[in-house]
């Protein structure tokens, strides 16, 4: 393999790993940007799809199995969210950290959970056949480089669902009350919107395209107890990279976060990249402390 | 001196005395949780009065408690020669900046002056922008996750996954001579003791004063003519360092160090154990600290899979429940408070 087959290879792992950060990434952006609310659980939202994944391709065969378990672990956490949002989350409104400590507290108790259930080494979801294989691109530079085709349908998942995610907040009803919860609570409020209810449908939709990522995770890495654990810090970096203004912002941070750390581990070792990746993150609020893309406003304290 | 005082002066001495009581497991146990409860000192400065909550107080401590055990790992290979592990690695020679730790002084200083200067560069750079609550708990995370990872992966230099041990000698005493973990247990509460009154005069001062003001609203205080930044930086540098001396006590009464002890997952059981006692009591900060260590010690012995739903529901139904804490039960308008007032009357018309 040629160096910069080498190098396309790993710019493509880079998007696909930015693929799975941006899905783990849009519930919480979406719901720290409208609640301010940081849920510490939403890592383990990714293991719950996982898991869901495995248990469906086990019963229904690889093929169908695996569509079934997307929906299902869509569907699943969800409802999950929203009973998380309903007992736990709205009663602690205003008080941001301390919902950070409780939603660990579920995290914890989540991850103890599976544990149990199915035991701490992970479990493997194989990719059906229609999966299974990788294209290969011809052409002088690149030969040698093959794409999965796991990976090809992580970003095309990922690049659905931003898609989706968008029009459902430019073009529907939901969404013109998500933004105008976004834009100003109080005023949403008094003219009528329900913003509890935004509040719980942004919430549980969230946990749901957290939980469809970890079904797609499934694929590619083995889901262990702990698999929520290791993306979720790399979400949350995204989160403050990309702003809190725009899906546009998530969607940049996400590719700057994914791209950064797969082209730094060509040269570096893993370790180093994370120091490296982070040392950027606070070098780069310095410049711009609400993230790439914020929303203007004249507000001194964020509401 | 008021009834206050009287009581927590009886405490330290009833606590000096516990090795006429204790049995060596216990007493060792106890050490380190006192050892422990300077670094929760350090949270309830910060969280409790400062709102500024860190989930990466591991980082602070892993600093000092690498910091002395790198001198202790060069003490035990003697004079110009190698630790062990580095051998076993194959590197040349030891490292340029392990050097400087052959020096007893040069560690001493560097493990409350290291974790310190640390926190405050970070704080300065952080909060300098106005970052601040739930942003500045995940970069805190974010850090200890990175500063965990990279120590493992440079296992020739680190010690790696498994750390540093196997020490012989700290300062000349043998390590595993119970005189010495008689002395360490006495050094430990005394540096607890001071550090209790020292914050307790900290919090009485203006500094004092401010950090609250700064944490019930930030702007006001702007508005008024100070800038924040400097208290906060302050405040995080003395819960770094605090944090620092309390990993140093931690690993000699351990005997090790490893990335299994500051990583991401103990940094945030340190803020629970501050949240059980009590986030805005320096009191509740000791008193949670013994009291969710000696629990997890007596439940993950009994029942092993049973501790991480233990604490899960701990965050969950502190929060919600009692956000103050233990203290916070007993205390002004708390809901046990009626009940003590009560009996406090009875007690003094009898």
């Amino acid at each position: 393999m040629s160096e910069s087959a080498l190098l396309w290879g790993q710019l493509f792992n880079g998007i696909s790993v930015a693929s799975i950060l941006l899905l783990a990434a849009l519930g919480l952006a979406l719901s720290f940007g409208l609640m301010r609310v940081i849920n510490m659980a939403h890592g383990e939202m990714l293991m719950m799809g996982g898991y869901v994944a495995f248990i469906c391709t086990t019963l229904f065969g690889k093929g169908p199995g695996l569509l079934v378990g997307l929906v299902v672990a869509f569907v699943g956490t969800a409802l999950f969210g929203a009973l998380m949002e309903i007992t736990l989350i709205r009663r602690l409104y205003g008080r941001p950290l301390d919902t950070l400590l409780a939603t660990w507290g579920v995290s914890l108790v989540l991850q103890q959970a599976a544990r149990s259930i199915f035991g701490p080494i992970g479990v493997e979801v194989t990719a059906p056949a229609w999966l299974a294989g990788s294209f290969a691109i011809g052409g002088s530079a690149l030969t040698g480089l093959g794409i999965p085709a796991v990976r090809l349908f992580i970003i095309v998942l990922a690049a659905l669902v931003l898609g989706g995610v968008t029009l459902v907040i430019a073009r529907t009803r939901i969404g013109l009350l998500v933004r105008a919860v976004h834009q100003d609570r109080g005023m949403a409020d008094a003219l009528g919107a329900d913003t509890r209810r935004v509040d719980l449908a942004v919430f549980a939709l969230g946990t749901g395209i957290a939980g469809l990522a970890g079904a797609a995770l499934s694929l590619i890495s083995p889901v262990t107890p702990t698999v929520g654990q290791s993306y979720i810090v790399y979400a949350f970096l995204v989160v403050i990279l990309g702003g809190l203004g725009s899906l546009t912002g998530t969607l940049l941070a996400a590719l700057v976060v994914g791209l950064f750390s797969a082209t730094a581990q060509i040269f570096t070792s893993l370790g180093f990249s994370d120091v490296l990746l982070l040392l950027f993150v606070i070098l780069f609020i310095q410049f711009r402390p609400r993230g790439i893309i914020s929303q203007r406003s004249r507000a001194l304290e964020e509401a | 001196m008021r009834r206050k005082e009287v009581g927590y002066v009886l405490l330290v001495v009833v606590a000096a005395f516990a090795p006429l009581y204790l049995s060596g497991y216990e007493l060792s146990l106890l050490g380190r949780f006192l050892a422990f409860a300077i670094l929760a000192l350090g949270i309830s400065l910060i969280w409790g009065t400062g709102g500024i909550l860190s989930l990466g107080q591991g980082l602070f401590f892993g600093l000092g408690g690498y910091a002395l055990a790198m001198h202790l790992k060069l003490a035990a290979a003697g004079p110009g020669q190698m630790p062990d592990f580095m051998q076993w690695s194959g590197l040349a020679a030891t490292p340029w900046w392990w050097e400087p730790f052959r020096n007893p002084a040069f560690t001493l200083a560097a493990v409350v002056v290291l974790p310190g200067a640390a926190a405050m560069v970070l704080a300065y750079l952080v909060f300098r922008r106005r970052i601040s609550g739930p942003y500045f708990a995940i970069i805190t995370q974010a850090l200890v996750l990175a500063a965990a990872t990279l120590i493992i992966s440079q296992q020739a230099y680190t010690g790696g996954f498994n750390g540093l041990t196997s020490f012989s000698d700290v300062f000349g005493f043998r390590l595993t001579d119970p005189h010495t973990q008689l002395g360490l247990y006495w050094i430990t509460l005394g540096i607890l003791a001071v550090t209790f009154t020292g914050l307790r005069y900290l919090l009485q001062s203006r500094f004092g004063k401010l950090l609250l003001a700064i944490r019930d609203g930030e702007n006001r205080v702007r508005f008024l003519g100070y800038n924040p930044l400097p208290f906060k930086v302050l405040a995080f540098a003395i819960a770094g360092a605090l944090a620092g001396i309390s990993g140093a006590l931690v690993t000699l009464s351990i005997g090790d160090i490893s990335p299994a002890m500051f990583g991401v997952v103990p940094s945030i059981e340190m803020v629970i154990w501050v949240a059980v006692g009590g986030r805005d009591s320096l009191f509740g900060a000791i008193l949670g600290t013994l009291v969710v260590n000696f629990g997890k010690d007596w439940i993950s012995s009994a029942f092993p899979s049973l501790w991480l739903y233990v604490v899960g529901a701990l965050f969950v139904l502190v929060v919600t429940a009692a956000p103050r804490g233990l203290v916070g039960l007993v205390q002004g308008n708390g809901p046990v408070a009626p009940l003590l007032r009560r009996f406090r009357v009875k007690a003094a018309t009898q």
